[in-house]
């Protein structure tokens, strides 16, 4: 686990350092290069900027109302007989919307049953098993301007859907 | 679908708040979101200058077009409409990478260039592509190896061994990405 960790915060510079040098032996003006690439970061953010702030809005209304836990009170009930702990219920349907709010949302649950409970292991896991879909789509589809997007959202909600039942299965299997 | 989903989180959000005597919550959330995500943006500019000038010494020295030809067996079966050694190829490629070591701040301008990349290959303008719709299911459905931020949080929670999801995690997330390609081939043929 630790050397892992201890890669990973090695491979951003590594990474870095490895193209400076392929640069520098494919004979690239690397500095030059550099700069004609960052003058981009400016215009990215400004392209992304209205997708992020469109979306992250919308999000915190439907999550301040309460909405999140209200479908995952009307949910429990099919899914409790599959095993499915309701308490990780609004996490999982929070899960494709917002990385930051779902981090909240582990870290409460964290607090109120334990980070070593099958609630507290299988949310992690949830969390750890997918990503944001709408918002990764929102600014990718709309940096393109596309705008039918056809069988993205339904292919990656019914994955959803396996990693919610996925990761409790395993998190039975694994820690009893 | 974006649109509808977009109005949709805000008229249920708001009509379910102020029925439920939420309204001044809803309405500060409002204006909150906005302004973190603005806050967001702003500090992301460093990064993403740093990623997209590394990134540009990469392609200028030709390792994009590279990476891509390593990985052209892997590429042409879940991207079969790109050519395997284009600059796409190559994009998709780091945006996978930088995803399964969870470098999110380098994913996302990758990410960028290769929608750029595929838009170009893209015969209808305004519909997604079958390449752009499986590079979206695979990047939903998560790569990353090892979840850090979560081993943090477990952490920080007084977990006992707070790297002890990490082998669960990394089998649910090939779950999610298995079946989400599975989905994504078997649903393509449904949409037009």
């Amino acid at each position: 686990m630790n050397v892992v960790s201890f890669i990973s915060a090695l491979f951003v510079p590594l990474f870095i350092v490895s193209v400076v040098i392929y640069g520098f032996a494919k004979k690239v003006p690397v500095y030059d290069a550099f700069i004609r690439g960052a003058r981009q970061g400016l215009p990215t953010v400004i392209r992304i900027l209205p997708f992020v702030v469109g979306f992250v809005f919308a999000i915190r209304i439907f999550s301040a109302s309460g909405c999140f836990e209200y479908i995952a009170a009307a949910l429990s009930p099919l899914l409790k007989p599959a095993g499915i702990p309701p308490e990780i219920l609004p996490l999982a349907l929070m899960r494709p919307f917002s990385g930051s709010a779902s981090i909240a949302m582990l870290s409460t649950l964290f607090q109120r049953f334990g980070p070593d409970t099958l609630i507290g292991r299988s949310a992690s896991t949830l969390m750890g098993s997918s990503e944001t879909l709408f918002y990764t789509s929102s600014l990718y589809y709309g940096s393109v301007g596309v705008k039918q997007t056809r069988y993205t959202i339904p292919a990656s909600l019914i994955s959803e859907v396996f990693g919610l039942f996925s990761s409790v299965l395993l998190c039975r299997l694994f820690f009893g | 679908m974006v649109s509808y989903m977009w109005a949709f989180l805000i008229v249920v959000g708001t009509v379910v708040g102020i029925a439920t005597g939420k309204a001044e919550a809803v309405s500060q959330a409002a204006l909150e979101g906005a302004q973190d995500a603005a806050t967001l943006c702003l500090g992301l500019i460093g990064a993403y200058a740093l990623w997209l000038g590394t990134l540009n010494i990469a392609q200028e020295a030709g390792l994009v077009n590279s990476i891509a030809r390593r990985m052209r067996g892997l590429i042409r079966w879940l991207f079969p409409s790109v050519p395997p050694d284009s600059a796409a190829s190559g994009f998709i490629t780091l945006n996978l990478v930088a995803n399964m070591l969870g470098m999110g701040n380098a994913a996302t301008p990758f990410g960028l260039k290769a929608m750029k990349e595929l838009q170009a290959l893209n015969p209808h303008k305004s519909r997604a592509s079958d390449a752009m719709c499986m590079f979206l299911v695979i990047n939903a459905s998560s790569v990353q190896l090892l979840p850090l931020t979560v081993i943090a949080l477990r952490s920080a929670a007084g977990a006992a061994v707070p790297g002890d999801i990490a082998i669960t995690s990394l089998l649910a997330t090939t779950v999610t990405t298995v079946t989400g390609v599975a989905m994504a081939k078997i649903l393509r043929r449904l949409y037009p």
